[in-house]
């Protein structure tokens, strides 16, 4: 699909490009949330981050570290409660209009068919209906769907509705991505189509990606940078990793280079003690 | 099971209960009719009253005033519920000032009401529909209520993230979702309309098929109340049907319950 040019372009290039001016840049966020009793709870603490233009960042933690909270904030659909929130050198000063949001939940809006579904984000800002849904045509097609574009939500796999999911965010070319767990409820060979067809679109034209998961292996396999979160509550970052794995990659295949498996290996000692401690913390559940 | 064996044990179902009720009411079991035709009528004169009723063409105007009742009482209530409901889930401060009188007049039983529609709005049409429109109301508004509050959290978020604002979130999210608690609800709805238009009748009116069962009862005439009755079930029956198919074109997007096995 994409050229090969734009699939290239050595990782140190795109860092010097990037460095100039990070398409998302939290700086010391804290988040807390007042509790039932009157008292406060902690979410993130001081937890700073960067994504670089076009860069693909994973954020990994345990469970219930925060890490959808600091999307959120990404998102600006939460405000910190303490810190800064930047992007492209500008503050937010409320929702992110430049950033695509996935979700992990079922977000699509279950009255409308898949076209309808895609063509919604082009309608809302203005564009002539017949034409936005023309181009949520073209992009049901890419993402593999261009025989459903008149099935509703529920008339569609999970995979399917992931792949909606994303033709709609991504129709209104935003120049940032925000995904929080978006193949969390699918199967493991259905995640690893999700993940190829991910990066095949995301490779066309680089946006900067900010990628939640649990699943280390994806991150790794996935990203350009790896961050890991200390368990919850007063989550911060507690790690962060380049990925030297070359681009194009195929999820599958990556995954068997030696280069990824001494990745996984450091990541793994750092995350597996912040993994047992967010079991301890949430009794095991 | 297929739907023609279903059809088929309805219709059995139904014989049945017309033949016991036969059997009762003419057949001496120990020398006495265990239902006194007196109190019970038979099948046969309920059926000979209906037919006169259609062949005769009195029951079309009874028939036509308690329709007219019933669908203006569930197009003025439906109305207002969809917009109050809908005005009191985006402002919560106005919901909550409401609340109380809101719970107060939704637990009041309507009947008490009919008399005061009838000396407010006199014999006609009006005080039916108004006692309608207090059943209709309330269903279609506490539905639409909760439609608008319960619409999914993500599913808001992700619509905010598209760039929709205020009035296109109302659009494309709080309307579709209302309208469809509000459908989910469309055979009760309809079901009180028709209620509130026949006790309305009932208690005072010169037309109507309540008023068809009311006059019967007054001459202990058990035929007229029961063919009343029969003619009122078979009315609800096609009304209920006609929803159903409004219901089928317009919530195409709801998944279908998954058929229980037998």
């Amino acid at each position: 699909m994409a050229s090969e040019a734009s699939r290239g372009g050595s990782l140190a290039n795109e860092r010097a490009r990037g460095a100039a001016q990070p398409a998302v840049a939290l700086d010391d966020i804290t988040v807390t949330f007042p509790l039932g009793d009157g008292g406060r709870f902690t979410a993130v603490e001081r937890a700073s981050l960067s994504v670089a233009d076009g860069e693909f960042v994973s954020i990994v933690g345990p469970t219930g570290c925060g890490k959808t909270t600091l999307l959120n904030i990404a998102a600006g659909l939460l405000a910190p409660s303490s810190g800064r929130v930047e992007v492209f050198a500008l503050r937010l000063p409320g929702l992110n209009r430049q950033a695509g949001y996935l979700f992990q939940a079922d977000a699509l809006f279950p009255w409308k068919t898949a076209l309808e579904n895609v063509a919604i984000g082009l309608e809302v800002a203005g564009a002539a209906r017949a034409q936005a849904r023309e181009r949520a045509q073209a992009w049901l097609t890419r993402v593999g769907l261009a025989h459903f574009t008149g099935r509703y939500p529920h008339m569609l796999s999970g995979g399917q509705r992931k792949r909606v999911g994303l033709a709609q965010v991504l129709i209104r070319d935003p120049k940032i991505l925000l995904m929080d767990e978006p193949f969390g409820p699918l199967d493991a060979q259905t995640r690893q189509i999700m993940g190829n067809l991910l990066l095949d679109l995301w490779s066309a034209d680089r946006k900067a990606v900010l990628f939640v998961t649990h699943d280390l292996e994806e991150a790794i396999a996935l990203s350009d940078r790896v961050v890991i979160m200390s368990a919850g509550p007063h989550a911060r970052v507690i790690g962060d990793w380049q990925v030297p794995l070359p681009r194009p990659r195929d999820i599958a295949e990556v995954k068997l280079e030696p280069a990824f498996h001494a990745l996984h290996r450091d990541i793994w000692q750092v995350l597996k003690a912040e993994v047992l401690k967010g079991y301890a913390q949430s009794g095991g559940a | 099971m297929s739907r023609t064996t279903l059809i088929i044990l309805q219709i059995v179902v139904g014989l049945l209960a017309i033949a016991l009720w036969h059997v009762f009411t003419t057949i001496p079991i120990f020398g006495v009719k265990l239902l006194p035709p007196f109190f019970f009528s038979t099948p046969a004169d309920v059926g000979v009253r209906i037919v006169k009723w259609f062949v005769e063409g009195t029951i079309w105007r009874h028939l036509w005033i308690t329709l007219i009742e019933a669908v203006l009482a569930f197009a003025i209530g439906s109305i207002a519920g969809v917009l109050i409901g809908f005005w009191f889930a985006r402002k919560p401060v106005v919901a909550a000032v409401f609340d109380p009188y809101v719970k107060m007049i939704n637990a009041l039983p309507r009947v008490v009401l009919a008399p005061i529609f009838a000396l407010w709005l006199g014999l006609g049409i009006w005080s039916k529909v108004a006692l309608g429109i207090t059943l209709v109301f309330f269903i279609v508004f506490f539905n639409v209520y909760q439609g608008v509050k319960e619409v999914s959290p993500a599913i808001l978020a992700n619509a905010r993230m598209l760039g929709m604002n205020e009035r296109q979130l109302m659009r494309h999210v709080y309307w579709p979702s209302a309208l469809s608690w509000m459908f989910s609800s469309l055979h009760t709805s309809v079901g009180f309309a028709v209620v509130g238009a026949v006790v309305g009748e009932y208690l005072g009116s010169a037309a109507g098929l309540g008023y068809l069962i009311q006059q019967s009862e007054g001459l202990f005439d058990v035929a007229g109340v029961f063919a009343g009755m029969v003619v009122l079930a078979a009315f609800v029956i096609v009304i209920d049907g006609l929803v159903s198919l409004v219901e089928r074109r317009l919530l195409v997007w709801r998944p279908v319950a998954p058929e229980t096995q037998a």
